[in-house]
Parts: C-alpha cells; sequence; structure tokens
C-alpha cells in the first residue's frame, strides 16, 4: 500500500494546482462573466461600428454595465450590434441613446449608453429590446480627411 | 548502389511504421480501461507523487524567476513609452498564452519524461514486464495507464500553478521593486485577461502537450533496447524528441487557437 504520506503530498499537489487554476480564473481574468447567468439582451443599429469588437463594454457614465455579444450586419447592410447588460441594470427607457466611443485617442472602442427620460410615454426597454437612437463611431481618418479637405467647402 | 539506398530506405520506412504502430498500440493500451477500478486508484496515486509532486518544486521556482524576469524586462521596454502600468497585462498574458503551458512542457520533459523512460526501460532490461505477464498481469494496466494519466492529470495543473507563480514574481518585481501602482496591474491585467480566450485554451495545451510527452516518454522506454547503453540513449531521445515536438506542437496550437 502507498503510505500515508504520499497520499498527502499528492492530495496537497492536487489541491494547489485547483489553486492555482482558481486564482488565475478570479484574480488575474476577473471572469465573473462566466457565470453569465442574469443578463437581458439589447440591440442597437448604426451606420458604422468602427473598430467595436465582441466583448468590448457598454458603459453608463463610464461605469460597464454590460458586453458587446455580437456584431452582424443587418439585411439593409447596415452593422446591428447586440448587448448583454447585466439584469440589475434594467430601468432604461427607450429613450435610451448609444454611441460609440473611444477611450483616449487611439484606445479601445466602446459604447456609451445614455439612459433616456422615463414619463409615461416611454417603455422600459426589455430583453430583445432595440434602442433607435444611436450614434456611430468616430473613424479617425474620416476626421482627419474633414479636417484636411472640409475647410474649402465654407 | 541504388539497391542499398533503397534498401535502407525501405528499412528505415519499415521502422518508423512499426515504431508508429507500437506506439499508437501503446496508447490504446493506456487508454482502454481496465476493469478493475479498485486497484487503479492507488496506482495513479503513487505515480502522481512521482510525477506530479516531485515536479512542483522545479516548477515553482521556475516560474517566480520567469515571472520576475518578464517583469524586469517588460518594465524597460514600457517604460519608454509611458505605459508601465500595462506591465501586468504583458506579464500574463505571455505566461497564460505562451510560457506557462511551454516552459512547465519543457520542464516536465526534462524532470518527468526522462525519468519515466529510464524508469520502464530499467524494467524491460531487468525483466520485470516479462515477468508480470508471466504472472498473466498486463503490464499495460499495471505499469503504463497509471503513469499516462497521471502526466495527463499532472501536466496542466503544474502549468496552472507555473503561470500562477510567474505572475506572483511579476509582481514581486514591478510593483514591489519598481513601483508600479499594484491597482493598475491588476486592473489593467483583469481588464484584458480573458477566461477563454487565454486561461482555458492555456490549459488545452498543456493537456496536449501532457498527452506527447508522456506517450513519447512511456514508448521510448517501453520500446528500449534492454542495455544500458540502450537505456541511456532512449531517455536522451525522450528529452530530445519531447521538447521538440511541444516546441512544435505549439506553434501549430497558437495559428489554431490565436489567429
Amino acid at each position: 500500500m502507498i503510505s500515508k504520506k504520499i497520499q498527502l503530498m499528492v492530495g496537497a499537489f492536487l489541491l494547489i494546482g485547483i489553486a492555482a487554476i482558481l486564482m488565475l480564473a478570479i484574480k488575474v481574468a476577473d471572469s465573473r462573466m462566466g457565470g453569465g447567468g442574469d443578463v437581458y439582451v439589447l440591440s442597437a443599429k448604426f451606420d458604422n461600428v468602427g473598430g467595436l469588437k465582441v466583448r468590448s463594454a457598454v458603459k453608463v457614465g463610464g461605469v460597464v454595465v454590460g458586453r458587446v455579444s455580437a456584431i452582424s450586419l443587418d439585411d439593409d447592410f447596415s452593422p446591428l450590434v447586440v448587448m448583454k447588460i447585466e439584469s440589475k441594470f434594467n430601468q432604461f427607457s427607450d429613450s435610451s441613446s448609444v454611441a460609440i466611443l473611444t477611450s483616449g485617442l487611439l484606445g479601445e472602442q466602446f459604447i456609451g449608453l445614455t439612459p433616456g427620460f422615463i414619463d409615461e410615454d416611454s417603455e422600459i426597454l426589455t430583453s430583445g429590446g432595440m434602442i433607435e437612437d444611436t450614434r456611430s463611431a468616430m473613424v479617425l481618418e474620416d476626421l482627419i480627411g474633414q479636417f484636411l479637405y472640409g475647410g474649402n467647402d465654407d | 548502389m541504388l539497391t542499398k539506398t533503397l534498401l535502407s530506405l525501405g528499412n528505415s520506412g519499415i521502422n518508423f511504421i512499426t515504431g508508429a504502430g507500437r506506439a499508437g498500440m501503446l496508447l490504446l493500451g493506456a487508454l482502454k480501461p481496465s476493469g478493475r477500478g479498485v486497484k487503479f486508484f492507488p496506482l495513479l496515486v503513487k505515480q502522481l507523487y512521482v510525477v506530479g509532486v516531485q515536479s512542483l518544486v522545479i516548477i515553482v521556482i521556475a516560474g517566480l524567476f520567469i515571472g520576475m524576469v518578464l517583469s524586469l524586462q517588460g518594465y524597460s521596454l514600457l517604460v519608454g513609452f509611458g505605459a508601465e502600468q500595462s506591465l501586468g497585462q504583458m506579464v500574463a498574458l505571455s505566461l497564460l498564452r505562451e510560457l506557462g503551458p511551454v516552459v512547465s512542457a519543457l520542464l516536465f520533459a526534462g524532470r518527468a519524461g526522462s525519468a519515466l523512460t529510464a524508469e520502464i526501460g530499467l524494467m524491460k532490461a531487468t525483466e520485470q514486464l516479462s515477468s508480470l505477464e508471466m504472472m498473466a498481469i498486463d503490464p499495460m494496466h499495471q505499469i503504463i495507464a497509471p503513469r499516462f494519466w497521471a502526466g495527463l492529470i499532472s501536466l496542466p495543473l503544474l502549468s496552472a500553478i507555473f503561470s500562477a507563480f510567474g505572475i506572483l514574481g511579476g509582481h514581486l518585481v514591478g510593483v514591489d521593486w519598481l513601483g508600479v501602482d499594484t491597482g493598475a496591474f491588476w486592473a489593467i491585467m483583469q481588464a484584458s485577461v480573458d477566461w477563454n480566450q487565454d486561461i482555458a485554451t492555456g490549459l488545452l495545451k498543456s493537456m496536449v502537450f501532457a498527452v506527447v510527452i508522456t506517450w513519447i516518454a512511456l514508448h521510448k522506454g517501453y520500446d528500449a533496447v534492454p542495455t544500458s547503453e540502450g537505456i541511456s540513449k532512449a531517455t536522451t531521445s525522450t528529452v530530445v524528441t519531447a521538447s521538440l515536438a511541444v516546441l512544435g506542437l505549439d506553434f501549430i496550437l497558437t495559428a489554431l487557437m490565436f489567429s
């Protein structure tokens, strides 16, 4: 039979290994999205999504409330962005607006969500809802182009 | 002259195919359920001790130092761009994606793979394997399978431990010595490291490496020429082949996973 000591060491080894994986998952990757669970889906149509990627953040006032889960082209060739928003932030009215913003001049792009007003005419967005008021990505090259050549139009 | 070349070509071809076939049979034998689950467990624990626990020290120390060096080198590079806060991201991503799985696999091949080959080769040379067969005990179940599964379980865990200690080492140098802000170190790391994209693929890589290394080690030992010279050759060949296989496979896996 194997001695108690070996069994003990093997047990400790397995434990350390699993602890290391857990540490990587929690401390390093901060994977709260792994649980998934409580999210609901909103979508929005843009003219241009620029450098937006799947898993880009959706922020309200700088606070992450969800992530982009899919980007696809609609029937009329306008980009459709599907967002998963955490369920605890479920009080956005249908007058909310979304814009594709850039963190810093050259940083990564994210969706900035501006909550709309809530009155008797507006409805609270539920899962599968569509945000109508959108502002597309600012494309740096277009801006430079406007800056260089646009001045002559006036 | 022509016949001689043809002869040697055919000979090496036959040898290669026979070897591949024997290796395949070995893998099959290791994977085949023995139907003796009760007795298998103690054998596995013993091998986990030999293969896993005894590799722990070298993995921890190597991980710590590689994390520290990464942090030191990364800092001197990043500080030029004023981006030293991204140090955590750099250390974590390079450890999780590449260095963790690959370096721990190389260390594992040297530390555990060579020992497996030498042990099984010596068992063959001293006719312990034939004696087992004489006693109607299948050496595949008794000797090969526990070692194979122990390697398969150990290496992903060792690789995770390696990465974890590497990140701690990087933190030690980057934050405690070079003065990167600890909040930024962790926050930027957490924002950029993804469970599926980085950690899970790293673990998958090291599982593939584990299969390849233990398979090569067991096959070389089992097929060793049963002399002292043969065992020595087999042990060397295990380390060389396994290391090259790991590096080659790493390129292929990276190309498949991250492109």
